[in-house]
């Protein structure tokens, strides 16, 4: 036990926040305005090795561990909270299924190009009934001669309509319920595969979020992932690493959120001096400061464990809960400090407030991360 | 990084959670002798301290892993154990000459003494340079006059660490710190203080009348005591960090229990007891993460001022606000004195007031905060 980063895991914090501060927040307000995603960002992300950071070197990535991700998912949200969640469904939700999952010939086929940055991954999860009860899925899969039918409608799918690659969960046997699911790699072009309407959003505004609509879509039979009927445990445990991803992504909106309140509390006088300098707002920050960094440890711990191969769903669970409530709690307060400055679009604090909200709601709600957590501590 | 205990520390903490569940009694009432006496027996008095001065050469975060588990029993042994540790024996251990440690230093660590910390007048508070108590150099050394306030073990304790003034004009550099052995000419103890927790825990006034010291017990150099007891901050506060997290512990493991009982778990009904627990226990890790935190950095010798700030005030208001949720959770059977939550909840209060109030750790972490954004 040290709570020290590595050479590793310092160098690409170091990395990324180069990256992000030259390349990504420049943008940012503007991408958020337009609701404009930057497929170039991502592309340069591919040439700096980002986005394939936790795999293995032999499919094109950086062979690093869980920390070195969370820790670039953190500096991206830092500066542009929808760079991180582009980030974070690329690797923890389209990435990992295919690594932990796949067979060799599909992490050559799909896990690399990925790895490299050359393709864009997302997972198709949600749908219309099934949110929070994803064992409510109607979006069907029937096998027919060498490929199997795909056909449904998938909503709320981040990076859709802009990935090359999609996870995407379907029905192969109704009367087995969770254990009649299986998962597909379905590539954006297949006839049949179409998108929906994009959602306009309050946040992550330059993310795109889109419908996926299946009407007798081919998919190739050695396309599905693992065995049929492994769909739900795959689902459920890409959902334990993803959050992972969501608590990293909550860790950097509240750190943005953080400096740019205490920069601000610095420079802005009132009375004859700066604001910082009352308790009112020291206290705050104080308290805005210590939730960051307990929510920071959290996340680091969960990814530690996951990259020593020990059980982590009790960990990224608490993760993600503490940090997306950290998250929202810092910023509206960020929001505050600011003063009515803060309510407008000139200050970054607004749209950190905007993009925290949905780590409180997506990969599992907070309210679906206290039941797991209450599960684990209840047992003993 | 690495965030598991090595297999020595998570060796020992098994060691001190056996000892503090078989052999440490809750102090309701009196001065735990018992308690002390085995913890004496096992060596945890000295924890800490080198071996050379009869100490088990233990690093800081296994002192913390022994503050935890021992709290979680009982506080108010808790509080004696951090006391006699953190600010009445690393004092001598940083600053003592070597005459002073062969005669102080191991017999703290052995147990023979108990150690105390006085610092804290009526009008010296969080703004402890305002002190008042005297000493005046005379021949054959110093006099010392005045009267401190919430001494832990105080009337109690064996050697006390004392903070008085050669010179109120030189302020802050006037102050001086002094070993003091119970019986000394001149020393008295106040009743104990009536408390609302820690009721095993003496607390008393501290009075100097005309007592006389000899030179050989100024600890380190005259005008240099203000400095010892900053140097201490970081520690004692990591230790209370420590007890407020035995605390928390001690509430949510009970409760847990209580409502795993209850047979609502799995029903709709129960939803709300399960969420209130599952923040708790989510904040329990994340204040266990903190405190261990602070102690691996000042093990490591890395500054840890706001590392030791934010443990302290996180794992304490957890420890409040923990027991207080866990009193809504046991209801009406949560209240009765034979359920140890409501020692919790009394005791858990002063961990947010002692060794710098939450309020003066906010006020650290927010000067830290703003210092290293002047850096960037």
């Amino acid at each position: 036990m040290d709570f020290i980063l590595t050479e590793e895991q310092e160098m690409t914090r170091q990395m990324v926040r180069g990256f992000a501060e030259k390349e990504v927040k420049p943008g940012a307000e503007e991408r958020d305005d337009q609701e404009r995603f930057s497929r170039e960002i991502f592309d340069k992300m591919g040439r700096l090795g980002i986005t394939g950071i936790p795999w293995p070197e032999e499919y094109g990535g950086g062979g690093c561990d869980f920390i070195s991700y969370v820790i670039a998912v953190e500096e991206l949200s830092r500066v542009d909270a929808s760079a991180g969640t582009t980030l974070s469904a690329h690797i923890s939700l389209a990435g990992w299924p295919i690594f932990k999952y796949g067979s060799e010939a599909q992490k050559k086929k799909y896990l690399e190009p990925m790895a490299l940055g050359e393709k864009l991954g997302a997972y198709g999860l949600t749908e219309a009934t099934a949110g929070t009860d994803a064992a409510g899925l109607r979006t069907t899969a029937v096998l027919d001669g060498d490929s199997y039918v795909l056909n449904g409608n998938k909503i709320f799918i981040t990076n859709a309509g802009e990935a090359e690659i999609y996870i995407v969960f379907a029905v192969t046997d109704k009367e087995k319920k969770t254990r009649g699911i299986s998962a597909f790699i379905v590539e954006k072009g297949t006839p049949g595969f179409a998108f929906g309407k994009k959602e306009r959003k309050m946040g992550l505004r330059s993310s795109p979020t889109l419908e996926l609509i299946f009407d007798n879509c081919r998919v190739p039979r050695e396309n599905i992932l693992g065995q049929e009927g492994d769909g739900f445990k795959i689902a459920m445990s890409t959902l334990d690493g993803g959050r992972n991803g969501i608590a990293a992504q909550a860790v950097g909106i509240a750190q943005g959120a953080l400096e740019e309140a205490a920069a601000y509390a610095q420079s802005r006088e009132q009375f004859g001096q700066p604001i910082a300098n009352f308790q009112a707002i020291s206290f705050m920050l104080a308290d805005m400061a210590t939730k960051v960094e307990a929510a920071r440890l959290l996340t680091y711990q969960a990814a530690f464990l996951e990259s020593r191969g020990l059980p982590y769903g009790k960990a990224s669970a608490m993760a993600k809960l503490f940090a997306s409530e950290a998250a929202m709690e810092i910023t509206t307060n960020a929001v505050q400090i600011f003063g009515g400055y803060g309510y407008t679009r000139d200050y970054p604090v607004e749209r950190f407030m905007r993009d925290a909200k949905i780590t409180q709601i997506y990969e599992g709600t907070s309210e679906v991360q206290r039941l797991v957590i209450s599960r684990y501590v209840l047992k003993g | 990084m690495d965030f598991s205990l090595s297999p020595r520390h998570a060796a020992r903490r098994d060691e001190f959670r056996d000892f503090a569940e078989r052999e440490i009694q809750p102090a309701e009432k009196d001065y735990p002798r018992e308690n002390l006496r085995r913890m004496a027996g096992r060596g945890y008095l000295g924890l800490p301290i080198p071996r050379q001065w009869g100490g088990q050469g233990e690093d800081f975060l296994t002192y913390i892993l022994l503050i935890e588990e021992i709290s979680r029993v009982c506080a108010s042994t808790g509080v004696i154990l951090a006391v006699h540790t953190s600010v009445g024996s690393f004092p001598l251990l940083y600053y003592g000459t070597a005459s002073q440690k062969e005669l102080y230093l191991r017999r703290l660590a052995s147990g023979e003494m108990i150690g105390a910390f006085a610092l804290t007048e009526t009008q010296a508070g969080s703004d402890a340079a305002a002190l008042g108590a005297t000493a005046r150099r005379v021949n054959g050394g110093y006099v010392l006059n005045g009267c401190k306030l919430f001494i832990t073990s105080g009337g109690e304790a064996d050697l006390y660490t004392v903070f008085a003034t050669v010179d109120r004009s030189l302020s802050s550099r006037g102050i001086c710190a002094f070993l003091v052995e119970k019986g000394t000419p001149g020393l008295s103890a106040g009743p104990r203080e009536r408390k609302m927790g820690l009721h095993g825990s003496a607390t008393t006034e501290l009075r100097f009348d005309e007592m006389l010291l000899p030179p050989a017990n100024l600890l380190g150099s005259e005008g240099g005591g203000f400095r010892i007891a900053l140097s201490l901050l970081e520690g004692g506060r990591i230790g209370i960090a420590a007890q407020g997290l035995g605390l928390a512990r001690a509430a949510l493991e009970s409760t847990a229990a209580h409502i795993a009982a209850s047979g609502q778990c799995g029903t709709a009904a129960g939803q709300a007891a399960r969420f209130i627990l599952a923040d708790l226990f989510t904040r329990l890790e994340a204040a266990r993460l903190l405190v261990w935190r602070a102690a691996c950095f000042k093990d490591a010798g890395r500054p840890c001022t706001r590392e030791a700030s934010m443990a302290k005030q996180y794992a304490t208001d957890l420890a409040v606000q923990a027991s207080a949720r866990c009193l809504d959770l046991w209801a009406a059977a949560g209240m009765s004195l034979d359920n140890p939550l409501t020692r919790y909840f009394c005791d858990a209060k002063v961990t947010q007031i002692y060794e710098g109030s939450n309020q003066i750790q906010r006020i650290v972490i927010a000067r830290e905060l703003l210092k290293s954004l002047a850096k960037i």
